[in-house]
């Protein structure tokens, strides 16, 4: 639940003039927005415009070269509790040996200090988040004999189960067949009628305005933010799809080449 | 032995052993590019611990320390471990890493156990020279040995020369090489032969435990010291040679095993060049920032004297302490940057400073391109008026003037910025 | 054959070399990082050195610390080549671990002339002399040095891996989700390295430098062929790590030959035996799935 001093008019997140590079080329270049509590917001763009990075370097993922990202109204540091984040999927082995149990268990670490163990009421905790997607018989199932669909819930679960009233999800829907989309939406649009915050990182234009009720689109630019109806428009999309800014590409490669001290945030 | 003789090439017999190390590190260098490049560096560890089995194997079954037999076993196993790796990959969930070490050390192990069997065979009397495979021992094989390596050595290098053009194109995309109707399997096939062999001909002089380092590291080295395949080669050629013959020449004075001193020769060489390889070096790396660095204190100094100039609408000299008054800057380095700017003729001393007419210029540039990157930013990545300044201030130093030309053009010349402060041409 | 007492004292050094590594090992092959293992443990190697050639005696306590402090570096090493020279990792791992088990030989062969340490040592280790390094307290035989050595070792390892279970476990299976909430992936993997350094000094003395790897990668890798259950795998992986070193000493000295070998040897072959008859992730598990199926 959200802190004493923060009240559903603090925003869910500040992002200021956020700037990330790889290997000193920036990926995200002075992205600057703010998004209201209580929103399930899409994060579009099209492949290599810095959607997942974003997310990321919020997560304190990749290192920010300047700005800073504002959760709750605070550093991450201050709200890691009340914040959750789902990864890309393919982003771990799922031969590895763990039950769907022991997956979602780990949404409760979090919580639990250095030598506290889980206990019941964490079990319990879990199981209820796996009925919520709907993956109660298969708690004991190694994670490799679930479809795509399947590990992507036991994701959404694990993240459930963190209890948080902020969500990053990195392409939830990546490789995901029709009905599960479907019902993780209705998960998501549940969640929001809690009053939590989620954030999805989302490819598909067609659905996207039935998801979404806020958008943010991106091109390593910030090129839009604000409620859906207002900013999912043929402009913005024109200009969020229609390519980089060359200009932008030719400094940045400029960057990369001559190896600038990266700028102190 | 004695090391005039050696540094000489008196003897016969040492000029041969040494040109044997020399040729026979040349080779392994020369391969370990390709493996290098097809990211499969570690293989060839894994081969060179996999061989010692093999060279025991034929030497239990033919009691012999004949050369041509202990390396058709040691070609068998280590072959034999690069189908076993292969195997466990494709047929079970075991990565690749975890199969490589497996097969590394049960072969390596296996080896042990028969070496130790041999070694404590009460019948077998010249058996002694097997532990210089496992650190390598030049100086103790026979010259009609030494013969048969360097021939296998120059195979090698006769191969790879003739099958250049397909190994570049096989380590650079080896999709594109089948799409191209290169044969790839067979040449996969071949390029592993060539590991293989190049892997039993060094041993002699490395060892198998330290083998691996003559596959990557005069390679690695190598990579960093150009950008190029043909270089590289060569330059691995070189440095695997070199380190060949300083290798032979400390252990024969020490009287230990080669295989040691020759990779520390490699590791010293491969040091050097990651930390002072002209363009990819750690210290080259370290002075294009220290550049960096100098050139943004000196343009952000002239900066300052022109806007300060500018705001007051004066031409009188700027003091140092105004400055630091004025736009915040550590004086330590300040006084520096001053002195090297009037040195350079930006900057005249006289009752405080004064821009000369190049200084006049550049502080002119760079308060231009600072405000019509701001006026970018704004305009094009909607960034607030407020938001710019960070930005502007590290990308001010690094227009060329080519992309000068196109942000004004893009801009259409603007007048003002977006603090509505002028933007100043003249 | 007949075995005297010595010998048992022998197989349980090995089996308390078997122990610690099969646990870590089961971290180490779902990192994918067998082959940082492998490099940390030839690395030791000048440290080992340098510790005894500082205090001249095989001294547990600044040998744990010395050689084990050097593993650590050997993963700075590796991590400073990829990250900051931009060196391809395979390569980083090839040239530090070569470098610096080349500078132990050469240390051992040049200067160090000693019972304790040579270079067959070096290679494979000396189980069977471990019986006679006797431990005394107080005029009181007290057992082999080396069983009290990898006994402590066994303890830490074992307390390690069951206190920080959670943070262990989630570190190896999503590191990102892991810094997310809070467990710092860099720190555990330090950890574990730090853990990995010490097993490989450890054993050194029983094993040699190079067939560390095969007592953690060969059980390890065995477990994960057969159960889906990462607490069945640790279990499973020390009970083969186990039945190796007792039938590998067995094998050795039937054959006469080193130890070490003996055991890395069952340890292969056990490793071949499920990979070809494992019911669900071996060589023919697909083949007699449909069979079943069938029938």
């Amino acid at each position: 639940m959200a802190d004493q001093n923060t009240t559903s008019a603090t925003p869910a997140l500040e992002v200021h003039d956020l700037t990330v590079s790889y290997h000193s080329k920036p990926v995200l270049w002075g992205v600057d927005f703010t998004v209201p509590q209580g929103t399930l917001t899409g994060i579009m763009g099209p492949n290599g415009a810095g959607k997942s990075t974003l997310i990321k370097s919020i997560m304190g993922l990749v290192e920010m070269n300047s700005g800073f990202a504002h959760i709750l109204g605070g550093p991450l540091e201050k709200v890691r509790q009340q914040v959750s984040y789902v990864p890309q999927r393919e982003s771990v082995d799922w031969n590895f040996p763990a039950s769907v149990l022991d997956v979602v268990l780990m949404g409760r670490y979090g919580k639990l200090g250095l030598f506290k163990r889980p206990r019941k009421a964490d079990k319990e905790a879990a199981l209820s988040c796996l009925e919520d997607v709907g993956l109660l018989p298969f708690k004991d199932r190694q994670i490799a004999q679930l479809s795509g669909g399947q590990q992507q819930r036991v994701f959404l679960a694990r993240a459930l189960a963190q209890d948080a009233d902020i969500y990053f999800m990195d392409e939830p829907f990546a490789g995901v067949d029709a009905a599960t989309e479907q019902a993780i939406i209705n998960l998501l649009k549940k969640m929001r009628e809690q009053g939590k915050t989620v954030f999805v990182v989302h490819h598909d234009l067609q659905t996207a305005p039935e998801y979404f009720d806020w958008m943010v689109f991106l091109n390593t630019r910030l090129v839009a933010n604000g409620p859906t109806k207002k900013v999912f428009t043929q402009e913005v999309l024109k200009e969020t799809y229609g390519g980089k800014l060359s200009l932008l590409v030719q400094v940045g490669d400029l960057l990369a080449e001559e190896g600038l001290p990266p700028r102190k945030g | 032995m004695n090391w005039l003789e050696f540094i000489t090439f008196d003897n016969a017999l040492i000029r041969n052993v040494v040109l044997g190390s020399t040729l026979l590190a040349l080779s392994s260098s020369v391969v370990g590019c390709f493996t290098l490049l097809r990211k499969r560096a570690l293989v060839g560890d894994a081969v060179s611990h996999s061989v010692l089995p093999g060279v025991c194997l034929a030497f239990l079954f033919q009691g012999t320390k004949d050369p041509l037999v202990l390396l058709i076993g040691a070609f068998i196993t280590g072959w034999l471990s690069l189908l076993t790796i292969d195997l466990i990959t494709k047929r079970s969930r075991i990565p690749e890493d975890a199969a490589t070490g497996l097969v590394l050390s049960v072969f390596f192990g296996v080896g042990i156990l028969l070496l130790t069997y041999i070694q404590h065979l009460p019948n077998l009397a010249n058996q002694s020279g097997l532990d210089s495979f496992l650190f390598g021992n030049i100086l103790s094989i026979s010259e009609k040995d030494l013969y048969v390596f360097g021939a296998v050595a120059i195979c090698l290098l006769t191969c790879v020369w003739l099958f250049y053009k397909e190994f570049q194109v096989l380590s650079f995309d080896e999709g594109y090489a089948s799409t191209i109707g290169m044969p790839v399997k067979g040449l996969r096939l071949l390029l592993t032969t060539l590991t293989v062999l190049a892997v039993v001909v060094g041993i002699q002089s490395v060892g198998v435990v330290l083998m691996a380092a003559l596959l990557i590291t005069p390679a690695a080295a190598a990579r960093f010291l150009t950008n190029r395949l043909g270089p590289m080669v060569i330059i691995a050629a070189i440095i695997g040679a070199t380190a060949g013959l300083t290798g032979t020449f400390i252990s024969s004075a020490f009287r230990t095993p080669t295989g040691p001193w020759i990779v520390m020769a490699l590791s010293i060489m491969a040091l050097g060049a990651f930390f002072f390889a002209p363009k990819q070096g750690i210290l080259a790396k370290w002075i294009r920032q220290r550049h960096w660095n100098r050139q943004i204190q000196d343009e952000n100094i002239l900066k300052a004297i022109f806007q300060f100039q500018l705001d007051n609408n004066s031409n009188d000299p700027v003091q140092t302490e105004t400055l630091i008054k004025w736009r915040p800057m550590e004086a330590k380095q300040l006084r520096s940057g001053l002195k090297r700017l009037s040195s350079q003729g930006y900057l005249e001393q006289n009752n405080g400073w004064l821009l000369t007419q190049v200084g006049q210029k550049r502080g002119e540039r760079i308060t231009r391109l600072h405000r019509l990157w701001e006026t970018y930013l704004t305009k094009y990545l909607k960034i607030a008026p407020d938001h710019v300044h960070e930005d502007a201030e590290s990308i001010e130093h690094i227009i060329t003037p080519e992309l000068e030309l196109e942000l004004e053009k893009l801009l259409d010349y603007p007048e003002k910025d977006p603090h509505d402060s002028s933007i100043p041409r003249s | 054959m007949t075995l005297i007492a010595g010998d048992y004292w022998s197989m349980l050094a090995g089996c308390l070399v078997a122990i610690p590594c099969a646990i870590l090992g089961c971290y180490l092959v779902l990192r994918r990082m067998v082959m940082i293992g492998d490099a940390i443990s030839h690395a030791v190697l000048p440290g080992i050195v340098l510790a005894f050639m500082l205090t001249d005696k095989m001294d547990t306590l600044p040998l744990l610390i010395g050689a084990g402090s050097l593993g650590m570096l050997t993963t700075f090493l590796i991590e400073f080549l990829h990250r900051k020279v931009r060196l391809q990792e395979d390569a980083s791992i090839g040239v530090t671990f070569t470098w610096l088990f080349a500078i132990g030989v050469i240390l051992v062969s040049t200067f160090v002339s000693n019972v304790h340490i040579d270079q067959e040592c070096v290679l494979y280790g000396d189980l069977v002399n471990i019986p006679f390094d006797l431990m005394e307290i107080g005029g009181k035989e007290m057992g082999p040095v080396a069983i009290w050595t990898l006994g402590l070792v066994n303890l830490c390892v074992l307390a390690f891996v069951w206190i920080f279970y959670r943070q262990l476990f989630i570190t190896t299976f999503d590191p990102s989700f892991a810094v997310a909430i809070g467990i710092s992936a860099t720190l555990w993997h330090y950890a574990l390295m730090g853990a990995v350094s010490m097993v490989s000094v450890a054993s050194f003395e029983s094993v040699g430098a190079i067939l560390v790897v095969a007592f953690l990668v060969a059980p390890a890798a065995t477990a994960y062929l057969l159960t889906d259950n990462f607490k069945l795998m640790l279990g499973l992986s020390v009970l083969f790590g186990i039945a190796s070193a007792i039938l590998g000493y067995l094998l050795a000295i039937s054959l006469n030959s080193s130890a070490a070998g003996g055991m890395v040897t069952v340890a292969g072959g056990i490793f071949g035996l499920v990979f070809v008859l494992s019911p669900r992730y071996g060589m023919f598990s697909k083949k007699l799935r449909t069979l079943f199926k069938v029938a």
